[in-house]
């Protein structure tokens, strides 16, 4: 079965707000040496047993779907095949 | 015969109520579309209202752009008929790409609900002639993700080609170069993020502004019938 992870990232010229929010907290934590926060997405898809062009699909799916293009970026990531044991 | 305006109805839509009394009292017929259904009825023009369609799943109005009625809302608004997306109809029209930019997390991350000020940029639209461009007018504002975001050159180009068509004049939400609402290049399209149709009578509105764009696609559409 095919694993996908389709990272989804606001683009670096868009204001994340809720990644400043974070990046506000953490001093509250002790932590003062961080520059900056951005906050993305993570989506795993998994395909059907007997998928073609998983890759090419998972592309279709991130750019018309799961990412708006106008904002965001994405990569597609295919998780290598698990290694049946003999 | 009065001009039929069809307002859709997603899973999650909220202000198609709102929007069916404030077409019908500017003077037109409303009439009911449902998200699942491709037909839309021989309407003269399409209202997208306001709400969280589909959940706002994933993105607002990135669900609802797949919905059945959206194709032919497109086909339609590429030949023409006047198309307003308000709220989340904005949203809506901006993930089916019939509008540029996008509506993003309100910059303060907080919601906001209260009345909008807001300037009239443009008269050359369906939605707007009926405003002097100049004109300010009141509608109220209930959004989490109303920031209007697109890159500079989209930005410059909007304004260059008189596309934005509402500008707040106390910008609530961080949107870039405080653009409340945009337009195709036609003008024909028109997003905006406050809501016309809870102003249009005294006792439950700020103003009675809304009606203006009502009165505006009325005359638009006429001027159609007329050529």
């Amino acid at each position: 079965m095919a694993r996908v992870v389709v990272d989804v990232m606001l683009k670096s010229e868009i204001l994340d707000p809720q990644g400043e929010a974070v990046l506000g907290a953490l001093p509250r934590l002790g932590v003062t040496d961080v520059a900056s926060v951005r906050i993305g997405k993570r989506v795993e898809i998994e395909f059907d047993e007997n998928a073609q062009d998983v890759e090419e699909q998972s592309r279709i799916i991130a750019d018309q779907l799961l990412a708006n293009p106008v904002i965001e970026n994405f990569t597609v990531f295919v998780e290598p095949e698990a290694v049946e044991a003999a | 015969m009065s001009a039929r305006i069809g307002i859709v109805t997603f899973p999650g839509s909220l202000d198609d109520r709102d929007a069916a009394r404030a077409v019908y009292l500017g003077g037109a017929e409303p009439v009911a579309l449902w998200h699942d259904d491709a037909q839309i009825h021989g309407v003269d023009a399409v209202w997208l209202p306001g709400g969280f369609s589909y959940g706002d799943a994933l993105r607002c109005g990135a669900i609802a752009r797949f919905s059945q009625v959206m194709d032919t809302v497109k086909a339609a608004a590429a030949e023409g008929m006047p198309v307003i997306g308000v709220c989340n109809g904005f949203q809506v029209l901006c993930e089916s790409h019939l509008l540029p930019g996008a509506l993003v997390r309100n910059a303060h991350l907080r919601y906001r609900n209260r009345p909008a000020r807001l300037r009239v940029e443009t008269d050359r639209t369906a939605w707007t002639s009926a405003f002097a461009a100049g004109t300010e007018t009141v509608f109220p504002a209930k959004h989490g993700e109303g920031r209007y975001v697109a890159d500079e050159a989209t930005l410059d180009a909007l304004e260059r080609e008189g596309r934005v068509v509402f500008r707040y004049l106390d910008n609530p939400n961080g949107s870039m170069r405080d653009i409340a609402g945009v337009s195709n290049e036609a003008g024909n399209v028109v997003g905006l993020m406050p809501h016309p149709e809870h102003a249009v009578e005294a006792l439950t509105g700020p103003s009675t502004d809304g009606l203006g764009l009502i009165a505006s696609v009325l005359a638009h559409l006429s001027e159609g019938a007329s050529r």
